[in-house]
């Protein structure tokens, strides 16, 4: 009690400049105000220049009309779209690199992980000499490799135009040509009736769930949603009316028309991006699993688990709590190392807003676009991946 | 590495904005003065334009032009410092002040010489874009190429022009862009296009040095642009304006009145001509009202020679390339090429 009233005696007597509270408060206070002038003199000291040296500024450029042609885009895009359009293009050009390749590098490296674990010896060591040769030679030279390997390697498309497998499928220098359905509304439904499918998936497997932890009778959930998926989209094509109509690929001029065709530039970034990526996610897999003590694999089995549930229900729990964070590291590499695209060719972001900044000549506003947008990609991602890593985290009791 | 080209950029554009104010406000020639060289920027490598030789030198007709302007200026053609501009890049390094002038192959338009901050110096060459094709597609025009896949470079009026082109004649294409000027001829070369387009001149020229086997490529008939190629340089200097346009009037004048690397010396010291005496700098005034001194021209043409020269050397019969001078003759000769007096 006498030491209290001894402390808030003394206190009032400290001068300001000596109190650590506004002492620290007034430091932040000034640091925040001379960078918040910093930026202020760079913004305003950019813009006097741009003024002076008449270089247009401002986002007026993004309604003008393009006027350059993108030889590979999946939304609807002519050189007479505007700049705007042109850049959104690249955006989705990007994400679809992105996406296809955080999949299929997630796959294709969890596999190549698991093998190097293999008690085969010939199936670990490919795995490895494979990790090793992907993870240490610089990604562009994989893709100018790739790139130059299907357009020297393969015929053009009027030396396969009688040799495709089925008439229907083309494998050229441009591309491969596959023939795709024609357009009809059932398509829309049975896309529809697969997300039903899925919803009633879900629903079947909290029932089972909850039914196991009460009478502990199992129900064969995986089974169910099998042949939901296939089963509940096939109902309705058959109700729709079953289309066969297919769009092939023909030779017509020059090119193959008609089909869909997946581009050589698209194709190499994609299985350039893919191979690289997925020998990291390869040695974080491998980390993952080897991170689970033996005795958990060891205790499981004794209780009598089956090898595929050991795995399931005991590995694959703890490990992924070691192999999230690091993943999420990769999905963010893939997003940005997709920008190597300039160097094939492939039209994404950073190839639209180069041209529009050419174009234009406004290269500030065009690199705040390209920040802005990766920007917001990697923090979705993150965001993402910090939530399902929160998921599965260890909860301590 | 993995975000290198956006690193480098955003460098650029920071750069921009810190290097601005010295570039600025007629100081451009004052500096390359105290620097005693002049940086010009080139592209990597295009025959006949600018190319670096095995000895480590520089050639070509856009490479005559800065060595020139550094005759002129600095007195030496060898003073020029040669940094490479790639097809994107190349405005944001003379606006940031990077390159002092940019004499590699750039088309003058409207856009360029106002929104983008530039000036244009004389037309060094006038070009009008084509179209390559390998022979046995047997295709004998452009108006045939519907449906074709075109290997372009991004960032060139060649790109905007192309889209323009089909898009007048109802026609559809599909566009390969790559940045890189040899990777996208090797692409077109290999077959991935079926059609190589950029200017006439580029084309000729890709053909006699980089195409397999020349033979096997025609030029479409059909010019699809003007393509006036100028040295581009930033707005606001008017005095080193005045010289780079001078420059190259002066090797158009030389030409016009027959003064050669050869015999400059000759008609410096004998030839009584009043127009070749205000040339050479024999009667004083013409270097000191450009802001130099009145041998200048005499240097260009002692050191670079007159634009004749400078072309039969880089595109003419003297070099492997052998193209027709056409619109690039001077007027007294049908051609384009006409520089105001020198008086």
């Amino acid at each position: 009690m006498a030491l209290m009233t001894a402390a808030t005696a003394t206190a009032p007597r400290v001068p300001p400049w000596n109190d650590p509270v506004l002492r620290g408060w007034a430091f932040q206070v000034l640091v925040v105000g001379l960078f918040g002038l910093l930026v202020l003199f760079l913004v305003q000291n950019t813009l006097d220049n741009l003024e002076r040296q008449k270089i247009a500024s401002g986002f007026d450029f993004m309604d003008k009309e393009a006027g350059f042609e993108i030889g590979d885009t999946i939304i609807e895009y002519s050189a007479a779209s505007s700049y705007g359009r042109a850049i959104l293009v690249g955006i989705v050009n990007t994400l679809r690199v992105a996406v296809l390749g955080i999949v299929l590098a997630t796959i294709l490296g969890a596999l190549v992980g698991i093998g190097r674990l293999s008690s085969n010896w010939l199936l670990a060591k490919i795995c490895e000499v494979y990790v090793e040769a992907f993870r240490n030679v610089p990604l562009l030279l994989w893709l100018l490799l790739i790139a130059k390997f299907i357009r020297e390697s393969l015929p053009g498309p009027r030396a396969v135009a009688d040799k495709g497998l089925f008439d229907a499928i083309f494998l050229t220098n441009r591309g491969l040509y596959v023939p795709v359905p024609l357009d009809h509304p059932a398509w829309a439904w049975m896309g529809l009736a697969a997300l039903v499918a899925i919803g009633i998936g879900w629903a079947v497997r909290r029932w089972a769930r909850a039914r196991q932890d009460a009478t502990g009778q199992q129900f064969p959930v995986f089974l169910t949603f099998a042949g939901l998926i296939v089963g509940l989209p096939f109902v309705v094509w058959l109700l729709g009316g079953a289309p066969v109509g297919l769009s092939v690929p023909k030779l017509a001029g020059f090119n193959f028309a008609g089909g869909s065709v997946l581009q050589p530039e698209f194709v190499a970034l994609l299985v350039g991006l893919t191979l690289y990526t997925s020998a990291f996610v390869a040695e974080i897999v491998r980390s993952g699993i080897l991170a689970v003590h033996r005795g958990q694999t060891e205790a499981a089995m004794a209780i009598g688990l089956s090898r595929g549930q050991v795995m399931r229900l005991v590995l694959l729990p703890q490990a992924l709590r070691v192999i999230v964070p690091p993943m999420t590291s990769q999905y963010l590499n893939i997003t940005k190392n997709s920008s190597l695209a300039i160097a094939i060719g492939y039209p994404d972001l950073v190839a639209s807003i180069n041209v529009t900044i050419n174009q234009t000549g406004q290269a500030i506003e065009g690199i705040l676009i390209i920040m802005v947008a990766y920007l917001s990609v990697s923090l979705s991602i993150s965001l993402f991946m910090n939530w399902y890593n929160k998921r599965i985290a260890l909860v301590e009791r | 590495m993995k975000n290198w080209i956006r690193t480098s950029v955003a460098a650029a554009a920071v750069a921009t904005a810190f290097t601005a104010t010295t570039a600025w406000a007629g100081k451009d020639l004052d500096a390359i003065k105290a620097r005693g060289q002049l940086i010009c920027g080139v592209g990597p490598s295009s025959a006949g334009f600018y190319l670096l030789g095995g000895d480590g030198k520089w050639s070509g007709i856009d490479v005559d032009v800065c060595r020139a302007i550094a005759a002129a200026i600095l007195g030496d053609s060898e003073k020029v410092k040669y940094v490479p501009a790639s097809a994107q890049q190349r405005f944001q390094q003379v606006q940031s002040g990077e390159v002092d002038i940019l004499s590699r192959t750039t088309t003058w338009t409207l856009t360029r010489d106002t929104a983008l901050g530039l000036d244009f110096g004389h037309i060094t060459y006038y070009d009008g874009q084509g179209f390559m094709v390998p022979k046995k597609l047997g295709v004998k025009s452009a108006k045939e190429l519907g449906g074709a896949t075109v290997c372009v470079q991004p960032g060139t009026t060649t790109e905007l022009n192309l889209a323009d082109y089909f898009r007048a004649n109802n026609m559809q294409f599909k566009s390969v862009v790559i940045e890189n000027r040899d990777e996208v001829e090797q692409a077109f070369y290999s077959g991935r296009c079926d059609v190589y387009t950029n200017d006439a001149s580029g084309l000729a020229s890709s053909r006699t040095t980089r195409a397999p086997k020349p033979d096997d490529y025609v030029i479409l008939p059909e010019l699809i642009s003007k393509e006036p190629l100028a040295p581009a340089f930033r707005h606001g200097d008017n005095q080193f304006g005045d010289i780079v346009r001078w420059a190259v009037y002066a090797m158009l004048e030389a030409e016009e009145y027959g003064i050669t690397a050869a015999n400059v010396d000759k008609m410096k010291a004998e030839n009584t001509n009043p127009v070749i005496k205000r040339i050479l700098g024999t009667t004083p005034g013409m270097g000191k009202a450009l802001g130099l001194d009145d041998d200048w021209a005499y240097r260009i043409i002692k050191q670079v020679g007159n634009y004749g020269e400078s072309f039969e050397r880089n595109m003419g019969d003297k070099s492997a390339l052998k193209l027709p001078r056409g619109l690039n003759r001077l007027w007294t000769q049908g051609g384009l090429q006409y520089a105001p007096p020198i008086r």
